[in-house]
């Protein structure tokens, strides 16, 4: 039966190879369909091997199948073959397993996609490069699943290419891994020149060979590697954006599988840790325990319903971290099962409801959606109590295993994990209120439109204003003419005056007209004064209307500011719509009112539907009462050699670490009904900005990126062409003004050269003919 | 003709190799005889030479002996020449030379098809078939004297091919090109007559050109071979090209018309990386060890600052170009590593170079002949427009990059591995190029296929039958290499082994490297590994 497992990986890179070619004329849905059979083909042959090493006593449960030599190069030789033990089936079940619902649910969920088939040739790839990392028997074969995941995550993410976002995203996924990649490599390099062989049965059995300096150079490399992989401090930066992709990736690759991969890497080679250093392992779970609550802090901030689930991903490879560091093995790959079950379920559900949402992903958007989508919220809440830690939900079991691990090892990682687990209880059940419970906020007006309300008022005001001042402005120009005729007109009249004085009054008949131009003038002036009069009255009014207009501006203004204060996240009541009649409500308001969330297709559902029954129950994999429900304990021994720790706290100790975990849980859970259902505090309070801004990490990383990193580039850049090659072109002019015959060389080159060939041949063959007579 | 061309060339008698060499030469003046006025029987007839000559390489990589045999030369074909001067047309392969002899056989006819040319088919073939000539005669000598005319004869037809067919800045690109490397091989040139004449002196006896029995003498002092070599250096350290001789490069290879970059990136930069091997740690063992440190060094900069330069071109094509710097500066470390992993590591990558690099440069082509420019920032949203030349551009990219499955994952995987064993610090280093190179080509991947298309891009058609076929010949090979790259290292190795036990037969304290770290292990005894080591017996 173990000889069937080279089909495990050869499935679904049958599916991969089957759509290259044929993808486009199967289409929707075939291609779907065809490629989760290729996933379900897998995952049955994973329970066939399963059962084929069931067959074999414990100690006998390891299977190496080899198809055929990879890379040989002299004492260096790396076959592609598969290692089956309990911790390589373990992997390819849950993979293959949930591997094949979320195919399933991406058939619904990828409806209507122009690159339908696209999509599913690269979740079987990704599928294939999966299981070759965890299925290989030698640490080149899980590299090449290693990069292969990678690289599937880029394409995935980046699939919706024409957003420059998610292009980016990708783009990002794939050098901070590389990065990761490069610890990868060395680390192999150092175990090949330091053992003779990258086989894991050679690593495994000489690890002991290994001197503890080169040990924990491995483990420090792997480290690096694990950290890139696996989302840790310090290059967790990839995730949050890998949400770019679509939902069914999310939860495939960057939470259930390929995430996970760091910590496969570890129990994989733990016989190496164990002949490391004591510092490598501790180093291990600090990284964990402190990306763990360093990425719990940020989830409380996030408005986005996925982003949320990425650094809630990142927290809880965090513990995995946490566990692997203190030797707790079996504890780690635990929570990896149950975690890969609840967080796929959560990024499932997440995706039904941005499906049912007309992809609004903002759960400040959300609110009540329990009644629209009833099994997508009773699924998510089955996620929300398994992660937060609710017995007897699978969550439970295996973070208190690992806390429990963490406190025998040091109180003070045990700590971290505690308050960690707090704060996830507190994450998610705000999650899970703000999408599910309270008011339905998806019609209510939203902030910006409010904002954009108010703005073009301020605007029609501010252009009222601006009216106003050009009325007065004209008004003034006006009196301005107006004082101006009167001016003349006093001219005239002075003018007149001096005429009615110098004229002969004997002459009556110029005499007279002089006194009627006299009146005339008077007349003119009295005119022009009563212009200038009535002027006033206009002048006063537009001073009147600006000052009325520029005071209107200012209330609207005011407004404005308070209006935007006094909505927020209108969690509990309606934002006050009543001062703004009907007819001026955005559009989009009148289209969300009209919008009734939907649940999604039982493509979609059933998964999620299995997946919260698993996240459920997978608690029994692993029960601490006895010895015989420890079956994972049990299960995984074969591949542990004995490195697996012993926790040192006995049972009274445990329950009352169980205990005190649990009243933390609930602790979370009630602060967050406190502020999220009952409204008792304002969750400003915790939502702290530097936590929405992940404490400024992502923004200096790419400031310095942006800046001092590409001036240097930038420097290198120019030094290339101003300073090599300006030298090679200067020495070219050198030589040329230095040597007048060498300039011929530019104009009639070749024939120059041609020339020179012959003259220095013949100048050879002279000399040969001498060296030959001596 | 070609039935009567096979029936021939099975006389054991033939001399397949003088016939690989010859061939293009004898087709470029065939081509001289047609007439101006018929460009199709041209261009007809200068593929079906260089399919011929390609044809003939694959016979002769069915024939090639493996094991042991792979260490000697084979096919050898021995002609005296200039007798009095100790010089032979000989020619030969083995396991070093064989790859690129089937590469340049390969790349030729494919170049030649993919691109379309338009401008003087007559000279621009028959330049090309020149080339051909020259690049299969440098791989093939085994006399120094035809090593160097080999080598010479290049230049002229890639002159004429960049500074005729070229674009922008071409007569200055091809300038610069031809002096650069004209230098170089002129202090070779010296360095080839110190080296037969000195020997000659030191032996008493006669002049001999031929590359074995001067590589066996060794006659000369530990001073004077460094000196040589050093000059050999000089030639192939501007072909490879080594950092800090680089700068022709990018120019030549932005001007150079498609098919001219294709062999240039190709074929063309390995016979630097080739007579680093085969003239170089073959002829002056010692001196190779002794430079070793110095070269690697220069092939770890030029692997960081080929990647840093690249990522800030604006020229997708010059972007490729500064690519390549640091694709050569890997096979580089890896040579002198001098071990059997760096060695063959940098040997299968130099055949790895000419595929990716060289479909690189035809994707490139491939759009500047649909969008009239290669400037990044013109380009973008080509994914939506052409999706099947994105895709070939990906997945030849990712080999690029080094993504194991592919085969620029083999060698520099191999290249590093043997570099870590040698000089463990400097690999260390080098291994964030692979880092740098995702960066370039991502971004440059991204600012192309990536975004929103619009104006001419959004129009921009797609591959038709003929490129995708040409593509999809290059991407199977770039997979098979990947997936399946034994049967060419299993014939690289024993030349590969030869090459390195030549060298430690000569410098007596040298050592593989790797040997020196290796410690002694004893596989511990699991008795539930050994069960897995029965159940695999019995499973198969």
């Amino acid at each position: 039966m173990l000889d069937a497992v080279f089909l495990i990986p050869a499935l679904p890179l049958l599916g991969f190879l089957t759509i290259v070619v044929f993808g486009r004329r199967m289409g929707e849905p075939l291609a779907g369909w065809f490629a989760t059979a290729m996933m379900g083909g897998s995952f049955a042959t994973s329970l066939v091997v399963m059962f084929g090493l069931l067959d074999r006593p414990a100690d006998e449960r390891h299977f190496v199948q080899t198809l055929f030599d990879w890379v040989p190069a002299g004492d260096f030789n790396v076959d592609v073959g598969f290692l089956v033990d309990p911790l390589s089936v373990t992997m390819t079940l849950f993979v293959t397993g949930v591997g094949m619902l979320i195919h399933l649910y991406s058939i619904g969920y990828m409806h209507g996609d122009e690159n339908f088939s696209k999509f599913f040739l690269y979740l079987n790839l990704f599928a294939f490069s999966m299981l070759m990392l965890v299925l290989g028997d030698n640490m080149l074969i899980t590299f090449l699943g290693w990069e292969g995941v990678g690289a599937c995550s880029y394409l995935l993410i980046s699939f919706w290419f024409t957003n420059e976002y998610n292009a980016s995203s990708g783009k990002k996924a794939f050098i901070t891994n590389r990065v990761g990649d490069w610890g990868y490599m060395v680390a192999t390099f150092l175990m090949f020149t330091s053992l003779g062989s990258i086989q894991y049965i050679d690593v495994i059995g000489n690890a002991s060979h290994l001197s503890q300096t080169t040990a924990t150079a491995i483990v420090v490399l792997m480290l690096v590697a694990a950290a890139g992989k696996s989302a840790q401090i310090p290059l967790y930066l990839w995730l949050p954006d890998a949400m770019a992709g679509p939902t069914p990736v999310s939860a495939l690759i960057h939470a259930a599988t390929m995430v996970t991969s760091g910590v496969y890497l570890f129990t994989r080679l733990n016989p190496v840790l164990a002949q490391s250093s004591s510092w490598g392992p501790h180093l291990i779970a600090w990284v964990g325990v402190s990306t763990a609550f360093f990425a719990a802090t940020i989830a409380i901030s996030q408005n986005d319903i996925k982003k949320v689930l990425a650094y809630s991903t990142i927290s809880q490879l965090g513990y995995m971290f946490l566990a692997i560091g203190t030797g707790a093995y079996v504890a780690a790959i635990f929570h990896m099962v149950t975690h890969a079950f609840f967080k796929a379920l959560l990024f499932l559900g997440a995706g039904s409801v941005i499906h049912g949402m007309d992809s609004d992903q903002d759960m400040r958007h959300y609110g009540a959606l329990k009644k629209f989508m009833p099994i997508t919220a009773g699924t998510f809440i089955v996620g929300w109590l398994a992660i937060a830690g609710v017995p007897p939900f699978s969550g439970f079991w295996s973070k208190d295993e690992i806390l429990g691990f963490a406190w025998s090892d040091s109180p003070a990682l045990w700590f971290v994990g505690f308050v960690t687990a707090i704060l996830t209880a507190f994450y998610m059940s705000r999650e899970v209120f703000l999408t599910f419970y309270g008011r339905y906020r998806y019609a209510d007006i939203r902030d910006e439109e409010i904002e954009d309300m108010w703005n073009g008022r301020l605007a029609i005001a501010e252009d009222a204003v601006s009216g106003a001042e050009a009325s007065l402005a004209t008004a003034e120009g006006v009196a301005i003419k107006a004082s101006d005729k009167l001016a003349k007109a006093m001219e005239k009249l002075e003018q007149r005056q001096t005429e009615l004085a110098e004229v002969d009054q004997s002459d009556e008949k110029a005499f007279g007209k002089a006194t009627s131009n006299l009146a005339k003038a008077e007349e003119g002036i009295s005119k022009a004064q009563s212009g200038i009069d009535d002027n006033e009255s206009v002048i006063d009014s537009a001073r009147a209307e600006v000052s009325s207009a520029k005071a209107d501006a200012k209330l609207t203004l005011a407004a404005s500011q308070s209006g935007s204060e006094s909505v927020g996240v209108a969690l509990f009541e309606e934002p006050d719509t009543s001062a703004i009649p009907e007819s001026e409500l955005p559009e989009a308001v009148q289209k969300r009112r009209e919008y009734h969330p939907h649940e999604s297709p039982w493509l979609m559902t059933l998964p999620l539907v299995v997946l919260a029954s698993l996240a459920a129950v997978a608690g029994l994999l692993n029960l601490p009462f006895s010895s015989s429900t420890k079956r994972l304990d049990l299960w995984l021994e074969p591949s542990l050699f004995g490195n697996q720790a012993v926790d040192t706290v006995s049972a009274g100790g445990k329950w009352l670490l169980a205990g005190v975990a649990l009243a933390g849980v609930v602790v979370g859970i009630v602060a967050a009904v406190a502020v999220y259902i009952r409204g008792r505090s304002k969750p400003s309070k915790f939502e702290l900005p530097i936590f929405a801004h992940g404490w400024h990490y992502d923004e200096l990383v790419s400031a310095f990126m942006g800046g001092p990193g590409r001036r240097g580039f930038d420097l290198v850049s120019w030094f290339d062409d101003a300073g090599i090659d300006g030298a090679v072109n200067g020495v070219g002019r050198l030589v040329r003004s230095g040597g007048g015959q060498l300039r011929r060389l530019q104009s009639g080159f070749v024939r120059a050269y041609a020339a020179m060939i012959a003259v220095g041949a013949v100048g050879l063959v002279g000399w040969f003919l001498v060296r030959a007579g001596l | 003709m070609n039935s009567l061309l096979l029936a021939s060339i099975n006389d054991p008698a033939f001399p397949v190799l003088t016939a690989i060499v010859v061939l293009p030469l004898i087709g470029a003046a065939l081509l001289m005889l047609l007439p101006r006025t018929r460009p199709d029987l041209v261009k007809q007839v200068a593929v079906l030479i260089s399919v011929a000559t390609g044809a003939m390489s694959i016979w002769v990589l069915t024939q090639f002996e493996t094991g042991k045999a792979a260490a000697e030369f084979q096919f050898v074909d021995h002609q005296s020449w200039i007798s009095g001067l100790g010089i032979s047309w000989s020619l030969g392969v083995d396991g070093i030379s064989l790859f690129l002899v089937v590469l340049t056989g390969v790349l030729f006819p494919i170049a030649m098809l993919a691109v379309d040319e338009h401008k003087d088919l007559k000279s621009y073939y028959a330049w090309i078939l020149v080339l051909e000539t020259g690049c299969m005669g440098a791989f093939l000598a085994l006399d120094l004297f035809a090593f160097f005319v080999a080598f010479e004869i290049v230049l002229v037809p890639m002159y004429f091919m960049i500074g005729k067919w070229g674009h922008g800045d071409r007569a200055y690109a091809a300038t610069k090109f031809f002096i650069y490397t004209m230098v170089g091989s002129a202090l070779m040139f010296v360095g080839i007559l110190s080296l037969v004449f000195l020997t000659a002196s030191a032996t008493g006896g006669p002049i001999t050109f031929d590359l074995q029995t001067l590589a066996h003498s060794q006659a000369l002092s530990t001073n004077t071979s460094r000196w040589i070599f050093l000059s050999f250096a000089a030639a192939f350290a501007v072909k490879v090209p080594l950092f800090p001789f680089h700068t022709w490069l990018p120019d030549a290879h932005t001007n150079a018309p498609t098919a001219g970059s294709v062999i240039l990136a190709g074929v063309m930069l390995k016979l630097g990386t080739y007579g680093f091997l085969r003239f170089g740690i073959y002829l002056f063992p010692e001196a190779a060890v002794y430079f070793a440190p110095m070269l690697i060094t220069l092939g770890v900069i030029g692997i960081i600052y080929g990647a840093i330069v690249a990522t800030m071109q604006k020229d997708l094509k010059r972007l490729v170009a500064y690519s390549s710097i640091a694709h050569l500066g890997f096979i580089i470390i890896g040579m002198f590593s001098l071990n059997t992993q760096g060695l063959e590591g940098g040997l299968i990558q130099m055949v790895n170079h000419g595929l990716s690099t060289g479909a690189l440069f035809l994707l490139v082509g491939m759009i500047y002949e649909r969008r009239h420019t290669r400037e990044i920032s013109k380009l973008g949203g080509l994914q939506k427009s052409a999706p099947m030349l994105a895709a070939a551009f990906m997945v030849v990219m990712l080999s690029s990059v080094g993504l194991p499955g592919l085969n620029g994952f083999v060698g520099e995987f191999l290249i590093l591995l043997g570099s870590f064993a040698a000089h463990r610090w400097w690999a260390v280093v080098a291994a964030t190029g692979v880092i740098l190179a995702a960066l370039y080509l991502l971004w440059a991947y991204q600012r192309v296929f990536h975004g929103p298309a619009e104006g001419d891009n959004a129009t921009m058609p797609d591959l038709n039958a003929k490129e995708g076929l040409v593509l999809i010949s290059l991407i199977s090979m770039i997979v098979f290499l990947g997936v399946y790259p034994k049967p060419v290292l299993d014939r690289m190795e024993p030349a590969v082994d030869a090459l390195i036990s030549h060298v430690e037969t000569n410098v007596p304290r040298f050592h593989e490297p790797t040997a020196n770290h290796l410690p002694v292990v004893q596989l511990n005894d699991l008795s539930a590994l050994e069960g897995a080591a029965t159940s695999e017996g019995s499973g198969n």
